[in-house]
């Protein structure tokens, strides 16, 4: 997967979103202080937002492109997001979560299908609870878990451990890396935390204001 | 009670639950319009709703008057048909929907906008047109609202009498509701006929309102 956001603008309160990059690692990770517009430049990957200019391509399959009046729904991009307070449907059971996202044409896919993605997530007792009797950690393997059945091309996680405690955070590691490893799905992953970093990421970007400021590898930059 | 009586009190529940039925479904979609999406003309749209609200119901009563009385512009559409609005049981309905409905539209609008955009955004995500994130994610999350303006619209259109008296009359066993006989009897010096037909009216109203009360303590999902 290789996602290019060309000279991209995206005007917020404070200052202007302006990114010009290429996400083609497995996992990239974005790195900034509080109000960077981390969120934002997910929001506006995933469609949710629309740009005042630049280009956003997926695969040579164009997503948005300001001089050209293309902004392509969200819903067709196949971008995956887990957003900070998971989001989960509140009036609809585990099971009905999970679904929400799958293909309507009656095909399953494998690895893509609700047996296969609750084994690996280990969600499979938890599939007829409501999601508010969860756990904090059950609850982000089910947002996890919803996000993959949809089967899309990139997923975008903003800090989805941010509530969880440092020992349940290494324990959801490892399936994270599944998403990638087992479902071959990229991931764009924000956080504030230095370690969840350094165990997840091949590539760092640092943003600042509406800008990177520095790029490399997880080594590199927390070295710096 | 007589049967006359009985007759005026289902007449208005009928009718109060017909105004309140039609609307449901525009009341809904102006609620989620309102509290959902910027357009050119909204605040003009948002003020309308609500005139009913802060203008006298003799006043509405005669706009409607004006409107569906057999030479208004609507009212002579209907004649040509062969639908006769005026002083019939459809003006009753016509008055009780259109003065119930800013009650609907402010408290669905008012559910419509605490639900989390979150979740909306995060349904598209999934592959969710528009009107299946209405349909599944909206309209489930901000069902006790709406229901709540449905209570309202309903116990509104109980009570409904200036309007009513306006576009309908007091016609007896056509367009006669348990206010306008209220009214009337106190008017004749007949307190005595009055009071049965005040306490069918308080009975429903804290029926429904009650009702109404027990779906909003439910636990809500956020």
């Amino acid at each position: 997967m290789n996602l290019r956001l060309h000279q991209v603008r995206l005007p917020l309160a404070s200052f202007t979103l302006e990114i010009d990059a290429i996400f083609d690692r497995s996992i990239t990770g974005i790195f900034g202080p509080s109000g960077a517009g981390k969120t934002s430049l997910l929001d506006l990957i995933a469609g949710l937002r629309r740009p005042s200019a630049g280009k956003v391509e997926s695969d040579n399959e164009m997503l948005f492109d300001a001089d050209g009046s293309l902004h392509l729904p969200p819903r067709l991009r196949r971008i995956g997001y887990v957003p900070q307070d998971l989001a989960l449907f509140p009036h609809l059971k585990v099971r009905a979560n999970l679904v929400y996202g799958c293909r309507r044409d009656g095909t399953e896919d494998e690895p893509f299908t609700l047996r296969h993605v609750a084994e690996v997530m280990e969600i499979e007792p938890l599939l007829e609870r409501n999601v508010t009797a969860l756990s904090g950690g059950e609850q982000q393997r089910v947002a996890f878990a919803r996000a993959i059945l949809s089967a899309p091309r990139l997923l975008l996680l903003d800090e989805p451990m941010s509530s969880l405690d440092s020992r349940l955070k290494m324990r959801l590691i490892p399936f994270l890396l599944r998403i990638r490893d087992e479902f071959n799905i990229p991931l764009i992953y924000v956080t504030h935390d230095a370690g969840e970093l350094s165990a997840l990421c091949d590539e760092i970007i640092v943003l600042e204001s509406g800008r990177v400021v520095e790029r490399g590898s997880a080594d590199e930059v927390l070295a710096r | 009670m007589t049967g006359e009586a009985w007759q005026i009190v289902f007449f208005t529940i009928k009718i109060s639950g017909l105004s309140t039925l039609l609307i449901l479904p525009f009341g809904i979609a102006i609620a989620w319009l309102l509290a959902r999406r910027d357009w050119p003309g909204k605040a003009i749209v948002e003020t309308t709703v609500m005139l009913p609200l802060f203008v006298p119901p003799v006043a509405t009563g005669l706009v409607l008057l004006m409107l569906f009385g057999r030479k208004g512009p609507f009212g002579s559409t209907f004649n040509d048909l062969g639908i006769d609005i005026v002083f019939t049981w459809r003006a009753v309905a016509l008055a009780c929907a259109v003065m119930s409905f800013p009650l609907l539209v402010r408290t669905a609008q008012s559910a419509f906008q605490e639900v989390n955009t979150r979740f909306e955004d995060i349904a598209r995500t999934l592959g969710a047109s528009e009107w299946r994130v209405f349909r599944t994610i909206s309209l489930p999350l901000a069902f006790r609202g709406v229901v709540a303006g449905a209570v309202l619209a309903f116990a509104r259109a109980m009570g409904e009498f200036g309007a009513t008296a306006v576009v309908a009359g007091m016609i007896p066993r056509k367009t006669m509701t348990i206010s306008l006989a209220i009214y009337q009897n106190v008017q004749l010096g007949q307190d005595a006929a009055a009071l049965p037909l005040l306490l069918a009216s308080v009975a429903v109203v804290f029926v429904t309102v009650l009702c109404g009360q027990l779906i909003s303590m439910r636990k809500r999902p956020r």
